[in-house]
């Protein structure tokens, strides 16, 4: 008989890393191809209007980078968070968080002189992500809770936390809808492109590119979050306090994914509703995890998810495909790459079984 | 207050709290099992939520309700066969390999369900499981009637509890599942084929999985609507920890989570000016106590996330 086992290999060069994600997104792409013909799609026409309905308009190139942002902030604060062995997979939740700390200054800071109060709503929305995410940090450095459950528990109390305040104290006077009043003008962020809503948050959230890949490569602390995620032990004998570098890991990846609830509230709904996440936190980790937690991998990733996200809506239009084939593309392509990430570290060998 | 203490009020709320603890049973025990054999699947929430789909589509189509709960098993089943795959054969992350069960499971229930119904205005409904009025005991004062006035899966859930729980501690199976979550190598050693036991207990818990979602579209409501699921794969993960891996704990905490459940539905109906967010925040910040300290337990089982790959061992 002949069986399968796997065996560590050599680390790949370079090149490999880039080549990985690529090759991933075919064979996602290749896959893909069922539920479309299950669907009664034309294979081909189902893909150019996907990329078409993405990148073929100006409206629909820009709104693309408008479904980008959200996904590139999330992505960023899951990888920045995952690089340190930090599972947060809370990242819904402290976009709720900052989303509803952008809401509450957001309807209250009229009297505010004008250019103080996007300032002000950024750095709240980042440190409400922050301090929410750091909740679980506490509980796995002190009390040893595993994190993975503590964040995705945490979710749902934020959701909740969320539905008790736009049904009571944050709810729009004479609704009877679980939503807030409209934010002031101020609070609102600046449209950067005419006829189109590319807004403020998108060079936000490139320049958060900039950052998270400064802090990693260029920084001590980035050096410390990198060697607490390779082993903590080693990092402790170091010297390292892994203690305060995961609580500072955390505090940084819910502030990003804080920001991201700040942009979705103040550049595209301008009120809280229940709905303002469609789930970008969780998306945030397969983008995380297609981008190989690196920032520019992230970045590229999140854009391919919005093509996906923003072409499937063409695309169901003119094919008649459900529009929700986009989820199916997005879990698809999580677990390609993590099979492909597999085999940058085994390969496969035949072996004769006795 | 009158109201609070009326007998149909505590029949009603007894009767609901069984209800609403049903799927969360099925879930549990389904996770029981599975992490027993040291791998959480985090591709719970999606599992249900493809159950709750088949289970109501099948049943849309053939008109027999039984044949969508089957249905909805063996979905539950395929899919945690996928998880097996990935999480135990390739050895891969258990935490992202359910993550993406759940994200591909999620997307998939959505987009099957559109292309078969579309998006029409009313959606579309079955003749959901009628509840069964046991003889005598529906009779008893005030607990009869919530407690034996039910849906014939919610019996099959309470007598599950009994069932999986002589199965992981009384029986040869349950040995084998529980030396495998403990300590693979021994297993290994005394001829137990670890990757075949977890495998089969991740395609029989998704099977349980599959049936708790099918609860929810075939008895509950008679309709599929796509937040129908509702987190309640992640309540059934935390019931699990706060049950101590324990079935009869777990349903316990089942129980607890139904209760609230169903008492915040009573009282918004009631009109009472409790937000029943705060109600719903209850059983998840529990949890989350119950989280604190367990890892010192002896209850977790010691080879929970850790993949078995034999060759490593210098095998």
């Amino acid at each position: 008989m002949i069986g399968f086992r796997l065996v560590k290999r050599k680390p790949l060069p370079g090149w490999a890393i880039i080549l990985i994600p690529i090759a991933a997104i075919i064979v996602t792409l290749i896959l893909s191809a069922i539920p479309i013909l299950m669907a009664g799609g034309h294979l081909w026409k189902s893909y150019y209007y996907l990329f078409y309905g993405a990148l073929g308009t100006r409206f629909n190139f820009l709104e693309t980078f408008v479904k980008a942002s959200p996904l590139l902030m999330t992505g960023l604060a899951v990888a920045f968070a995952f690089r340190a062995k930090f599972w947060n997979i809370g990242a819904e939740g402290q976009l709720l968080a900052g989303a509803l700390t952008a809401t509450a200054l957001g309807v209250s800071l009229g009297g505010v002189s004008k250019p103080l109060v996007l300032p002000i709503i950024i750095a709240a929305g980042f440190l409400a992500g922050g301090i929410w995410a750091s909740i679980p940090a506490l509980l796995k450095t002190k009390l040893k809770v595993d994190d993975v459950v503590s964040t995705l528990l945490l979710n749902y109390v934020m959701i909740h936390i969320m539905g008790a305040l736009l049904f009571g104290p944050l709810q729009q006077p004479g609704s009877s809808w679980p939503r807030s009043m409209a934010i002031v003008e101020a609070a609102c962020y600046p449209i950067l492109m005419a006829r189109s809503r590319f807004h403020m948050g998108i060079p936000l959230a490139l320049f958060a590119v900039l950052v998270v890949w400064f802090i990693n490569k260029r920084t001590i602390f980035g050096y410390q979050s990198k060697a607490v995620g390779v082993n903590i032990r080693a990092a402790n004998f170091g010297g390292i306090n892994t203690t305060s570098v995961i609580l500072w890991t955390a505090l940084i990846s819910g502030g990003l994914a804080g920001l991201a609830g700040v942009g979705e509230l103040c550049a595209i709904q301008y009120r809280l509703i229940m709905d303002i996440s469609p789930g970008y936190g969780y998306s945030g980790i397969v983008i995380a995890m297609l981008g190989n937690l690196h920032p520019i991998g992230v970045l590229l990733s999140s854009l391919f998810f919005s093509v996906i996200i923003v072409g499937a809506q063409t695309m169901s239009r003119m094919t008649g495909v459900p529009t929700y084939i986009a989820e199916v593309i997005q879990g698809t392509s999580l677990m390609v790459m993590l099979i492909f990430l597999l085999f940058t570290e085994y390969r496969i060998r035949m072996v004769r079984k006795p | 207050m009158n109201e609070i203490l009326n007998v149909a009020f505590v029949s009603g709320l007894i009767g609901a709290t069984m209800r609403m603890a049903t799927p969360i049973i099925f879930a549990t025990l389904g996770e029981i099992i599975v992490e027993r054999s040291g791998v959480l699947n985090l591709g719970i929430e999606g599992i249900m939520l493809m159950g709750a789909m088949t289970g109501f589509l099948v049943t849309f189509a053939s008109g027999s309700i039984w044949l969508g709960v089957f249905s909805a098993a063996i979905v539950g089943m395929i899919l945690g066969f996928l998880m097996a795959f990935l999480a135990v054969h390739l050895g891969l992350s258990q935490h992202v390999s359910g993550l993406g069960i759940t994200l591909f499971a999620t997307g998939l229930a959505m987009f099957i369900y559109r292309l078969h119904f579309g998006s029409p205005t009313v959606p579309p409904i079955i003749q959901p499981f009628k509840q069964i009025a046991i003889p005598v005991l529906s009779e008893i004062p005030i607990i009869g009637r919530g407690l034996f006035t039910q849906y014939s899966l919610t019996y099959i859930a309470w007598l599950l509890i009994p069932v999986i729980s002589v199965l992981l501690y009384k029986t040869q199976i349950g040995l084998k599942i529980r030396t495998v979550g403990e300590n693979p190598v021994v297993a290994d050693t005394v001829g137990v084929n670890v990757t075949l036991t977890r495998t089969l207990c991740l395609v029989g818990g998704g099977a349980l999985m599959g049936i708790g979602g099918s609860f929810l579209t075939l008895a509950h409501q008679n309709m599929f609507l796509i937040d129908v699921i509702g987190g309640r794969g992640w309540v059934a993960i935390a019931m699990v920890i706060f049950g101590n891996w324990d079935p009869f704990k777990g349903a316990l905490g089942a129980l607890i989570f139904g209760f609230l459940d169903g008492l915040q539905l009573r009282l918004q109906g009631m009109g009472i000016a409790i937000s029943f967010h705060i109600f719903l925040m209850i059983p998840y910040l529990l949890t989350i106590v119950a989280l604190i300290g367990v890892s010192r337990r002896a209850a977790v089982p010691a080879s929970l996330l850790k993949p078995y790959r034999r060759e490593e061992k210098g095998g």
